[in-house]
């Protein structure tokens, strides 16, 4: 009777835990399926439109195969694309042009950088500059490009009719030029991207503690000193970011080509996204283009790769 | 006294010297303007006429808008792909920054740096495969294609969940002990105490769909499904040296973007700031 009593207390005592446990299970376990729910369009939708792709291109890259064929028709040539590339005279010349594409990054950098400092801190209509200069980034690159396209007419051109005006005989034919167009392609890259970094620099600017330059003042240091030893090392995590991504963009850079030079001239415009759209989408040649691919992921891997190695590194907080 | 004066000079004269630095900006949009409104033979006219002295403004704007190449047309097309990739894409990135950020369940952390890693990959190297993929499925040359192609963003689920991490679990707590579950705490509390960022994502989103040109170029193919960048490029490809013309279709591609862009200045200009603190 005694212990009877003992179990049915013990009892009461646990049913409460146990139904909470279960229960907790329970909340859990639909929690589970509640969070599925929630992330599963997401999920599905990058599955489907980046991750499956990404590795179909990959397998892609060892094959020979081309769009209008047949997929029997598809041969597995191992390393073969690989090989390729590396006499494809028009590819070493996209990587070379890539690389120097990517000048763009500091210049721009530095005018934002420039242009923030001022706006910041020693200006009227602060607005109105911010969407000036903010106005080539949101507007089609497809439009801006037409339009510089006639800004940079070789002979009848207003840029060039104004350099003639202050006696400049000759002035380049700009993007029918070799040796010009891609550093034409490289100054309207910069007028468009300077108005986001920019942004992100006034940005950055307003988080420094306004007490530095307080003390700064007292010790009667310069605005060139405070730059120095202010602004400059404490802007930096803004800097980096600004550098990374900026890289990155560079890669990606596709349309300012496919509506100005499509390449050329003399293949002195062509980039790595260039080439693989040639190679895929003219030529049809899958493996080759795929092979292109692999290699400009592994480029932009690389980079974000040292950007997560390199925050800490180089970064003052 | 002295210094106070001194100060403000200084400001005006870095104004002055910083308006002329955006007069670079804004010229080849005023130049563009300006070419558009006048007639043929007064284009490349130099000294520069920055106010036309021949006016074709009417029937330079036709032709682009009811010519051969009517933009109404492909103005319906951009707006339709446009609203609906950023409707979809708002709806899936702030039900799935929701789940990762406020459902506690395990295999989201898991899921959220698959979905990160994605970001890594530059789009132009998935392309070919979605090219096969797409035909394989029939949604090449269809908008609806096109509009998937842009409504799964991990900038949005990114930049949303952060929004999300900022409400405190307490409300949530509360709710769920009031018996709401998670659908009811997204629609009736989670979603409104995050609409400025929801807005300024949905104005991001909207600005580059209608700037993309790239997608457009490789998933399209009809003529009538085109959306403004690809008229334009056509227009401007068989337009060749009418450059009134070309610049009324440019002024007519970039103009809604403005409107949206000075309607929603402060979102966008917020949330790139904010994008680009937070790294």
């Amino acid at each position: 009777m005694a212990s009877k009593t003992f179990t049915t207390s013990e009892e009461l005592k646990e049913t409460p835990k146990k139904l909470k446990r279960m229960r907790k299970s329970k909340i859990e376990k639909s929690e589970n399926i509640i969070g599925f729910l929630f992330v599963s369009p997401m999920i599905l939708g990058i599955s489907v439109i980046v991750l499956f792709p990404i590795v179909a291109a990959f397998i892609l890259s060892f094959a020979d195969w081309k769009f209008v064929t047949s997929i029997d028709q598809l041969k597995w040539v191992g390393f073969d694309n690989f090989v390729a590339l590396s006499s494809d005279e028009k590819f070493i010349k996209s990587v070379i042009n890539n690389a120097i594409f990517i000048l763009t990054v500091p210049i721009t950098m530095l005018c934002a950088l420039f242009l923030a400092v001022i706006i910041d801190k020693n200006v009227y209509l602060k607005s109105y500059f911010k969407v000036a200069f903010f106005m080539p980034y949101i507007s089609s690159v497809v439009a801006i490009a037409v339009v510089w396209q006639v800004l940079f007419h070789p002979s009848q051109g207003p840029i060039n009719q104004v350099l003639m005006t202050f006696g400049i005989q000759n002035p380049p034919t700009w993007i029918s030029d070799p040796s010009f167009a891609l550093i034409s392609l490289m100054i309207i890259h910069i007028w468009i991207s300077i108005g986001f970094s920019l942004i992100v620099y006034i940005a950055g600017l307003q988080s420094i503690p306004k007490e530095l330059y307080e003390a700064a003042d007292i010790d009667g240091a310069n605005s060139w000193y405070k730059f120095r030893n202010i602004t400059f090392p404490l802007i930096s995590p803004t800097s980096f970011f600004l550098l990374i991504t900026g890289i990155i963009a560079s890669f990606k850079v596709f349309d300012l080509i496919a509506v100005l030079t499509k390449g050329g001239p003399l293949n002195s415009t062509t980039m790595l996204v260039w080439h693989l759209y040639e190679r895929a989408f003219i030529d049809l040649d899958v493996g080759y283009a795929s092979a292109i691919a692999v290699v400009l992921f592994l480029f932009v891997f690389t980079i974000t790769i040292v950007q997560w190695l390199g925050q800490k590194k180089w970064v003052n907080y | 006294m002295r210094s106070k004066r001194q100060i403000n000079i200084k400001k005006i004269v870095s104004t002055i010297i910083l308006f002329f630095c955006s007069i670079a900006f804004l010229l080849p949009f005023i130049w563009m303007l300006s070419t558009s409104l006048k007639i043929e033979a007064d284009v490349f006219r130099y000294p520069i006429e920055w106010i036309p002295s021949r006016w074709n403004a009417l029937s330079n704007y036709q032709e682009v808008w009811f010519g051969d190449y009517p933009f109404y047309l492909y103005y319906w097309n951009s707006i339709k792909v446009a609203v609906l990739t950023t409707a979809i894409s708002v709806i899936v990135s702030s039900l799935a920054a929701y789940g990762f950020s406020k459902v506690r369940f395990p295999a989201g952390a898991w899921l959220f740096i698959i979905v990160l890693a994605t970001y890594m990959v530059p789009p132009q190297a998935s392309l070919v495969p979605q090219f096969i993929l797409f035909r394989y499925l029939g949604l090449f040359d269809t908008h609806f294609g096109l509009i998937l192609l842009g409504s799964f963003s991990v900038l949005g689920t990114f930049m949303l969940r952060q929004f999300f991490l900022g409400i405190h679990n307490d409300f949530i707590d509360a709710a769920k002990i009031d018996g709401a579950g998670h659908g009811i705490i997204f629609w009736k509390i989670a979603l409104p105490i995050v609409r400025p960022a929801v807005a300024t994502y949905a104005i991001l989103r909207f600005i580059w769909t209608w700037n993309d040109y790239q997608n457009p170029l490789i998933f399209l193919r009809t003529d009538a499904l085109y959306t403004i960048q690809l008229a334009m490029q056509k227009f401007t490809t068989i337009n060749g040296s009418f450059y009134t013309l070309i610049m009324a279709a440019a002024v007519s591609a970039i103009l809604p973007l403005l409107i949206v862009f000075i309607l929603g200045q402060k979102h966008v200009i917020d949330g790139i700031a904010l994008g680009g603190v937070k790294g």
